[in-house]
């Protein structure tokens, strides 16, 4: 149920500005990797081409590989649809489906897809995946009611729900927690250390405690300037990068000398 | 007069302030004003007492609120009364004509009127059931043409042909069908049949046409329009479910905006379906019911009204009065139409709470 990601030399374009440049790194399986970097170094962008999301904006194209257990997404013959059901994501700010009650947008996974599922199985799955988003006990009492109205907390524990409902391989979450409150936050981060004993986690986040906390690996990225490409500077263990990075420019970021 | 202002002014933070009665003493002693120079130097024109009324109010109030509240206060309430005075005028035609039908309409507005064509009919009596009838099949059948055409067209701008030159064209003839009379719609329609069925053919069906050509351009804008205003974090977040692009649209960009998409249809059925001139020439007129849109002359509200109007017979009253119930037929059924169109919004609207 978990896979790994590998890339080379990747170079992601908006149009003809290239955003970001050859990156390779490889993402392990059953482990929390977090991306962190000043803003604007194409954390988002690069995620976004991990579940081929990048090329919903117009002009928008990728150059290199991103293979998924040896698999390359960017092949010939690869239907993008079928590799978002593998690699999910959860997005910096909440967005429940405001037409769907708790329980639809739970179950959005499968009924967009005009999937058949047996009532009891959908009942089930509800419940599971709202427990493995920590969000049962505060909703199992109002499941009909709109997902919108939930607190901002509780809508985005409700979108990591609804990834994991459709059990991907992978689950990408850019800043799940920037829009939240400490109590949130935490309740979220215990639930990535929870959901990484099956999925393949990665995160952006701008909290140097949060990437320390939550992550096993940690990649740092880093623009040399306005208007140039956002490149992977360095990428190891978690432990290492917080202690003893290899480059400087790592350790000033974390230690906060940077700019 | 700043001097008195601030005599009046207590502390830096609170400022005088006119008592709530001002505006109603105001406006009562501005129209007894006005009314009286009316009655005594324009022989009681009452469109010159009202306008006296409302500039002596005006002066009295700016006057009264220079002095006691200050200079920002008085700009406010002159914005105010300025406003509420245009609000006012704008709605005088609509006041005016919604009691004008009323009062002149009811006289026909019975069962009668319901039940009866004017088929064999030239003097009292008669009715406009076959006008009804075919408004609402030429309109309705306008509608079936005019909202798939619109709403896909509407579909392709917003969803799939951003900012190509495909797009690009249709937005442009879209926008100059905006701009056609309705006399060349009708025209293009009465034209078109003429070629296909042969010179000539007048029906039900070739008004639809006519009115689609008028109706397809305000849906496709409107539609747009609202399509765009669903976020796009709602696409995206289909997406990353691994929904496919179409089903997406289908099941969470429709849905969020269908209370908008319905009042824009409604709008759109509200705007041609008092269209007289292009129903004249492409569905023409008769005199009896007939409930078949594809053949023979169909006899509109609009055109019965016009008909009425325009060629009484010998008892002109009865005619006229027909137009008026005509009339006020039409305006209920929009009513109606826009009351529908509501209950459907609400009813689909996205869940808060
Ligand atoms: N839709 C877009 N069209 C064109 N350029 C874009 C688009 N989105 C992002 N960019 C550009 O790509 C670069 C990387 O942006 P990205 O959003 O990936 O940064 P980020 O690292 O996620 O920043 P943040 O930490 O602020 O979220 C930036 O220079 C940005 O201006
Ligand atoms: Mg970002």
């Amino acid at each position: 149920m978990s896979k790994r990601i590998e890339t080379t030399d990747l170079n992601v374009y908006y149009g003809s500005f290239r955003a970001v440049e050859d990156v390779t790194i490889t993402i392990e399986p059953r482990s929390v990797t977090a991306f962190i970097g000043p803003s604007g170094c194409g954390k988002s962008t690069f995620l976004r081409t991990l579940n081929r999301m990048h090329e919903v904006i117009p002009g928008a194209h990728v150059e290199g590989e991103v293979l998924l257990d040896g698999e390359n997404l960017y092949g010939p013959g690869v239907d993008p649809v079928r590799v978002r059901r593998q690699v999910g994501m959860v997005f910096q700010r909440p967005n429940p489906f405001p037409t769907m009650s708790i329980k639809e947008n739970v179950l959005a996974g499968i009924r967009l897809n005009n999937k058949r599922m047996p009532k009891e199985d959908q009942d089930a799955l509800v419940e599971s995946s709202l427990r493995g988003a920590n969000l049962w006990e505060e909703v199992k009492n109002r499941l009909e009611l709109p997902g919108s109205g939930l607190s901002g907390g509780q809508q985005q524990r409700l979108c990591i729900a609804r990834a994991i409902a459709m059990s991907p391989e992978v689950l990408l979450m850019d800043e799940p927690c920037s829009a939240l409150d400490p109590i949130s936050t935490l309740a979220i981060e215990d639930l990535i250390a929870e959901l990484k004993q099956k999925y393949t986690i990665v995160i952006v986040t701008h909290n140097m405690q949060q990437a320390a906390r939550v992550s096993d690996t940690t990649a740092f990225f880093n623009i040399a300037g306005t208007g140039a490409p956002g490149k992977l500077i360095e990428v190891g263990p978690t432990d290492k990068i917080f202690s003893a990075p290899d480059v400087q420019a790592t350790e000033d970021y974390i230690s906060g000398r940077f700019g | 007069m700043t001097a008195l202002s601030h005599a009046i002014t207590q502390g830096s933070l609170t400022s005088g302030r006119l008592p709530k009665f001002a505006t109603p003493v105001a406006a009562v002693a501005g129209a007894i004003l006005g009314f009286a120079l009316a009655v005594i130097f324009g022989g009681g024109n009452l469109g010159l007492a009202v306008l006296l009324a409302y500039l002596i109010f005006l002066v009295a109030m700016e006057i009264a609120a220079r002095v006691i509240e200050g200079p920002r206060q008085a700009a406010d309430r002159r914005a105010r009364h300025l406003i509420v005075g245009a609000f006012l005028l704008a709605l005088l035609p609509l006041a005016s004509v919604i009691f004008e039908v009323l009062s002149k309409g009811m006289a026909r507005f019975d069962i009668g009127f319901f039940t009866q064509s004017m088929r064999n009919v030239v003097g009292k009596g008669g009715g406009a059931v076959h006008a009804i009838y075919g408004t609402l099949y030429v309109t309705g059948m306008a509608t079936l043409i005019s909202v798939p055409i619109g709403l896909l067209t509407a579909i392709y701008l917003a969803e799939y042909g951003i900012r190509n030159r495909l797009s690009k064209a249709i937005t442009f003839f879209v926008d100059v069908m905006t701009g056609v009379p309705s006399i060349v719609a009708g025209l293009f329609a009465y034209a078109l049949m003429g070629l296909l069925v042969g010179p000539g053919t007048r029906s039900g069906f070739s008004g639809s046409i006519a009115l689609s050509v008028l109706m397809i351009p305000v849906v496709v804008r409107s539609s747009e329009e609202l399509l765009r205003l669903v976020p796009n974090e709602l696409r995206e977040a289909a997406y990353a479910l691994g929904v496919p692009k179409w089903l997406t649209i289908v099941k969470v960009v429709l849905p969020t905006a269908i209370s908008g998409l319905v009042s824009g249809v409604i709008l759109a059925i509200a705007r041609v379906i008092g269209e007289t001139a292009p129903l004249l020439i492409a569905a023409g007129f008769t005199a009896s019911l007939n409930n078949n849109l594809f053949a023979n002359p169909m006899m509109t509200l609009p055109v019965f009204v016009f008909d009425s109007y325009a060629h009484p017979g010998t008892d002109v009253q009865a005619y006229w009065d027909r137009a008026w119930a005509g009339a006020l037929t039409l305006i209920l059924i929009v009513m109606l139409l826009n009351l529908i169109g509501r209950l459907i919004a609400r009813r689909f609207a996205p869940k808060t709470r």
